[in-house]
């Protein structure tokens, strides 16, 4: 217990009248992280429940992680893939941790950094959302976002999508979307097109090469927007040196695409993992399907082009509209909060996630509008299954006797 | 056949210490301590001073707003201290017992004989109308206004929660006295929930009450729950609500015509040695009870009533008005334990899944487990909260205080022990119970 004693000996000079008060938040939220609080409960219940804020978060990063690895290894595959050389797994597999690795540590660092001194000023406790969201930030990023651009935007959406609303558990939109959607408005040429989903220069001169010239970096979904075919049929996804892909290579996730989405095989792991525990709400990730897929079937029905024919398979697997299903839509604080709502809520992103994929010219995806047009109407729906309480509560009321 | 209701929301604690259903005696102290802070929503004023000898069932002090409604002492002796505390807010009434209970003589009454209005009076003056309790605001009933419907609880599912067949038995008698009284107060119904697995005769087979059978887990007993199922609480309406052991005291004092405040009381708690039944006098020190009986090991938290809605008290603490269990847990403020959020230890309870669930009987101490945080999940309350309201959207409004809100809500149904559970497993460690408490005082100055 030496680290115990460690702790306890320092502890004086970050409390009240101490010389390093200013950053009691920042001692606190270290030693919360190595021991849990030996606080007891003062007015109400006597014990507690296990589960804190830190468990329902690490929970969500557990979820994450077969996503990440997989997104990982596809970097590695995508690139050893445009410059056509064998690399063995693990040499691909390096290839891809080296090239996300910073972006996980610049995300962390900006945002952990402004929220410790966000907890500082406010003299509260750090709390642990980021965490969950600065993992979230590079892995729906393209591989390629250059470094300085994940520190601006991470910042942006920490001050203002987060600690201008009061912190974790008052913002309104997902903070990891409103950093990408800052980059996707600001920095279009950077966030789209078929130039940023394939990192083809080296990695710490790791897997240097010329790349083929058969080599195109668009995604599948891109490839389909700007397609001439008149039916699906005539249309073939294509990888990025121009052989076709199968539904098992989408669903493995070996095609090109932002880091953590690719891969939908991986993101059941963790959906299963939410649900299992309870800290996703199953009944949001179904329902963005039952949206998604009633809105792609009845376009089937009256299919005008390719897009509007691809079928309900294709949408799931491509895109984030997977990821944002199971990790995004589920963020408690930006969903709706209660059981009716978050039908309500999950599937109306189904629908508008595919409606801007099909409708929309200019975005060949829609999941990320989709889930940050509905945190937007969350408080809404939630208003009028509450006030359906309140008026049966009313008529209740109104009623003279009721026995 | 009583009608039965299924409640399906709610959460049974698996806690060490269940109460062995054996009777260990009586526990008794040199002094007997009263504190007003167990009434909820009165403004005590003192009757006796410093020096006084009362009787058993003579008022110590009465409420400041209904000067009518007396507080009884619950033995006899000789008033030694009066505490206070800031404001000077009366702390507790301490009597120096004597070594036999004297006690006050109102005369054994026949129910059948006495109008409503003597029934209260005779209720009122002998000092035990603390009994009763009113929703909204979840106070000692105002005596001025007529209630509705009367709800007794024939149970208690809260954790470690003594069994009250086992209490009542040899005490039916004073039950249904005390029920036949309760129904003459009320116009309405008086409504008796009853668990599906009682055998007491004097619960099952109660006259003039409404018998009704609650099946299911905790809070299934709390007199909220049973209400809202039953027939809410509506904006204007007052219902008084009861539990079945309080209606002992009534019973007692028209079959004997004296105050007699013993209760039978469970000992449990994970830190009890030898937990069973006590026949404890209201506000009897406990020190007896607890010597040599507790576990050694660390610090501990002694409570008065139940881990869930208890009084914290001190080892030489008194047994509080309105309970009829008393638990040892450990405190755990000298427990550090390293990467608790990483833990897979099966010492750890959650009622979530974020651990592994085990069948087996936890010792969980007093620690919050955790920090405090806005709230982040959602549908956490609604999962132990079986009312037609939604927890967390009236939580939110009263601490916005806003009161439309709050009565479109449903505050008036609701009390803090309802929350109690929230608070459990609250991920964000809130204090919902003090919350709620806050928000039904300031509605209640507010409307009255």
């Amino acid at each position: 217990m030496s680290l115990r004693k460690f702790l306890d000996k320092i502890k004086p000079n970050f409390e009240e009248g101490g010389k390093f008060h200013w950053l009691y938040s920042t001692y606190d939220a270290f030693e919360t992280f190595l021991y849990v609080p030996a606080t007891t409960s003062k007015s109400g219940v006597h014990i507690h429940d296990a589960r804190d804020s830190k468990r329902t978060m690490v929970i969500v990063i557990i979820a994450l992680i077969p996503a990440l690895l997989m997104g990982m290894y596809n970097v590695g595959y995508q690139h050893y893939l445009a410059i056509n050389t064998q690399a063995g797994f693990w040499g691909t597999f390096l290839y891809g941790f080296l090239a996300i690795l910073p972006q996980i540590v610049v995300s962390y660092v900006v945002g952990l950094g402004i929220e410790f001194a966000m907890a500082q000023v406010k003299k509260e406790e750090v709390a642990e959302g980021f965490l969950v969201s600065g993992l979230l930030i590079p892995m729906i990023m393209p591989v390629d976002t250059p470094l300085w651009m994940i520190a601006v935007a991470t910042a942006f959406s920490v001050i203002f999508a987060k600690e201008v609303f009061g912190g974790t558990g008052y913002n309104i939109f997902n903070v990891a979307l409103i950093a990408r959607a800052f980059l996707f408005f600001a920095y279009p040429s950077k966030m789209s097109g078929d130039q940023v989903w394939v990192r083809t220069a080296d990695t710490f001169g790791l897997g240097g090469g010329n790349v083929v010239d058969s080599f195109s970096g668009a995604t599948p979904l891109g490839q389909l927007a700007v397609s001439d075919a008149a039916r699906f049929g005539d249309f073939t996804f294509q990888g990025i040196t121009g052989n076709p892909l199968s539904l098992w290579d989408m669903f493995v996730g070996l095609i090109p695409g932002s880091v953590g989405e690719v891969s939908t095989l991986a993101i059941l792991l963790g959906a299963v993992l939410l649900i299992i525990t309870g800290v996703g709400s199953w009944k949001t990730m179904i329902s963005v399907f039952l949206g998604g897929l009633f809105t792609i079937l009845l376009l089937n029905l009256f299919a005008l082009n390719a897009s509007m024919e691809m079928p309900p398979q294709y949408h799931f697997l491509l895109g984030g509209f997977a990821f944002g299903a199971v990790f995004m839509a589920t963020d408690p604080v930006t969903s709706a909060r209660t059981e009716k709502g978050k039908w309500i809520f999950g599937f109306l992103i189904g629908v508008v996630a595919i409606l801007i994929r099909i409708f929309n010219p200019g975005y060949p995806e829609g999941m990320m509008l989709a889930i940050l047009f509905m945190n937007a109407f969350a408080p809404l729906i939630d208003f009028y299954v509450v006030d359906a309480n309140i008026k049966r509560r009313l008529k209740r009321a109104a009623l003279p006797n009721n026995h | 056949m009583a009608n039965r209701i299924k409640i399906k929301k709610g959460l049974q604690i698996p806690l060490l210490g269940k109460p062995e259903e054996t009777f260990r005696g009586e526990i008794t102290s040199e002094y007997v301590q009263v504190c007003p802070e167990d009434f909820q929503g009165i403004t005590p004023k003192l009757k006796v001073k410093v020096g006084d000898t009362v009787k058993a069932g003579q008022a110590l002090f009465f409420s400041k707003m209904y000067p009518d409604m007396m507080f009884a002492s619950p033995a006899s002796g000789t008033v030694t201290a009066i505490d206070r505390g800031e404001k000077r807010r009366i702390l507790n009434v301490t009597v120096k017992a004597d070594r036999e209970n004297v006690y006050e003589d109102y005369g054994k009454k026949e129910i059948a004989t006495l109008s409503a209005e003597e029934i209260k009076k005779a209720l009122l003056n002998a000092g035990i109308w603390f009994v009763i309790k009113q929703r909204p605001y979840d106070v000692v009933a105002n005596p001025g206004k007529e209630p509705r419907d009367i709800f007794v609880t024939g149970f208690d599912t809260a954790p470690l929660a003594p069994s009250y067949d086992f209490i009542l038995k040899g005490q039916e008698a004073d039950l249904q006295t005390g029920l036949n009284a309760l129904a003459k107060l009320t116009k309405g119904k008086v409504y008796l929930s009853i668990s599906p697995n009682t055998k007491n005769e004097g619960l099952r087979n109660a006259k003039n009450v409404t018998i009704t059978e609650f099946e299911g887990p905790h809070p299934a007993g709390n007199t909220g729950v049973q209400i809202n199922h039953l027939a809410p609480v509506n904006r204007g309406e007052t219902v008084w609500t009861l539990n079945a052991l309080d209606v002992l005291f009534i019973g007692r004092l028209f079959n004997k015509g004296v105050v007699d405040l013993t209760r039978t009381v469970a000992l449990t708690g994970s830190e009890i040695k030898q937990t069973g039944y006590y026949k404890i006098l209201i506000g009897t020190q406990l020190t007896k009870l607890f010597a040599g009986n507790v576990s050694g090991k660390g610090n501990l938290r002694h409570i008065s009533g139940n881990v869930l809605t208890g009084t914290k008290i001190t080892g030489d603490g008194v047994l509080r008005a309105n309970h009829s269990q008393v638990t040892v847990i450990p405190e755990g403020d000298d427990v550090h334990e390293a990467f608790g959020w990483a833990s897979v230890s099966p010492k750890r309870y959650s009622a979530g899944a974020t651990y592994l669930q085990l069948k087996k009987a936890y010792r969980l101490d007093a620690r919050l487990m955790g920090g405090p945080r806005a709230i982040i999940v959602s549908n956490e309350y609604d999962k132990v909260f079986p009312m037609d309201i939604f927890p967390e959207q009236l939580i939110k409004s009263i601490l916005a205080f806003n009161i439309d809100k709050m009565e479109q809500l449903g505050i008036y149904e609701v009390a803090p022990e309802d929350f109690a559970l929230c608070e459990f497993v609250d991920t964000s460690k809130l204090e919902l119970q003090r919350i709620v408490r806050t928000g039904l005082d300031m509605l209640r100055k507010e409307m009255e």
